[in-house]
């Protein structure tokens, strides 16, 4: 097992959950506010998780702390989807609905790693998603099949996300022999099982799928948008500059 | 030196933080406590990757031990097979329902799922509805009766 691929997994969830966590005391109702916070608190867990898996697999005595809070920007290798801005709340859900149905094929493909330490993980992983999937999907049929407000709004956050769907499938960044031996997931092999899903619940909710018009790609190789440095600037500071501060 | 029995009563007192009506051992959580070495390993499970109770349990676990003079302790995390809500005993379940958390049913399975009504724990109506599928720990789910009208935590199916 590789490094990188471990590392990619554990950002993905590391930048979804800080951004989820954005919402805490600020989203639409208490119930929401304690749901987004627990779905955060589940991508955290797997970030963790995975990030202590990625240091021992590196081997230069990295725990997930030094991973999360002491790299730079270039050194983060998610995807681009995640640390886009929350936006609205219909900007979030579109956000979770998709990265949260990725995540499901993804861990339920990984339950079959040949990488035991990985396969735990993915299992653990994959039941949980699966409650993120439904939770998004349920905000999806009642906001598009809302009020014009709502359905406009699901429209543009549509808009606004669907073009950083498209690297989430994109393989290039990973070891063939990775794939090779079984203890990665070729990504390509989820689009559809993720569109069959995505595409389902769009429907029902009176929405559609954008046309395909550009894809954003470089989170994989360290390149972010203009958000992930803010992002990282408020999620590291604490750490940065009172290094081991404990309480 | 203590005996792996020993360490064990001691060990399964551990009140879950979050939900502290209940033990790690009625949670199923603890899963072995042996002794390798001259060294108490102690090797639990977690319900959710990111149960932040897993922390304060590992604390509380050597405190336990050290109580019985044991300083040597190892608390290994094991993730295979996963933690479900079928881990918890049925000592468990009463102690949840007798603090007005509703217990898990079944964890669904089969080609129909079935989902049978859950019952109040304050008042034992059926007629209840789900508030949120989240709620005041990452393990239940929020739900009100409709007879009473009190909201309640449900450890959720998992």
């Amino acid at each position: 097992m590789s490094f990188g691929y471990v590392l990619a997994l554990a950002d993905d969830a590391l930048i979804a959950a800080q951004r989820l966590a954005e919402w805490t005391s600020r989203a639409p109702e208490l119930e929401e506010d304690v749901a987004l916070a627990n779905i955060a608190l589940d991508t955290l867990g797997q970030a963790r998780l995975l990030l202590t898996y990625a240091g021992e697999l590196e081997g230069a005595g990295r725990d997930e702390d030094d991973l999360a809070y002491l790299r730079d920007e270039r050194e983060f290798r998610n995807c681009q989807l995640v640390e886009l801005p929350n936006g609205d709340f219909a900007v979030t859900i579109v956000k979770l609905l998709c990265f949260a149905t990725y995540q499901h094929e993804l861990y339920s493909a990984l339950r079959d790693s040949t990488d035991e330490r990985l396969a735990a993980i993915a299992t653990k992983a994959a039941t949980e998603t699966a409650y993120h999937v439904d939770h998004a999907r349920l905000w999806t049929l009642r906001l598009g099949d809302g009020t014009d407000e709502a359905h406009r709004r699901m429209t543009d956050a549509l808009g606004r996300i669907w073009p950083y769907t498209n690297d989430l499938f994109n393989g290039d960044w990973i070891d063939p022999a990775l794939l090779a031996d079984g203890t990665a997931v070729d990504p390509a092999t989820l689009r559809e099982p993720w569109m069959s899903t995505v595409d389902k619940v769009l429907t029902e909710a009176t929405l559609s799928a954008p046309d395909d018009d550009w894809a954003p790609t470089g989170g994989r190789h360290g390149e972010h948008t203009e958000a992930m440095g803010y992002l990282l600037a408020e999620m590291q500071y604490l750490h940065r500059a009172h290094p081991g501060a404990s309480w | 030196m203590v005996t792996v029995d020993a360490a064990r009563r001691a060990v399964a007192t551990v009140a879950d933080p979050e939900l502290p009506v209940v033990t790690i051992d009625d949670l199923g959580i603890l899963r072995d406590v042996s002794i390798v070495d001259g060294s108490v390993v102690v090797t639990v499970t977690p319900t959710y990757s990111g149960c932040p109770a897993m922390d304060v349990i590992r604390h509380e676990i050597a405190d336990r031990l050290a109580d019985l003079g044991v300083s040597d302790v190892e608390v290994r995390t094991e993730l295979v097979p996963p933690w479900t809500s079928a881990a918890i005993t049925s000592a468990g379940r009463a102690k949840l329902d007798a603090a007005g958390i509703a217990p898990p049913g079944q964890v669904a399975s089969g080609p129909v799922p079935v989902r049978l009504a859950v019952r109040c724990p304050r008042c034992g109506s059926l007629d209840t509805e789900e508030l949120s599928r989240y709620s005041s720990t990452a393990c239940t789910a929020l739900w009100r009766c409709r007879s009473c009208a009190e909201p309640f935590d449900r450890v959720k199916e998992h």
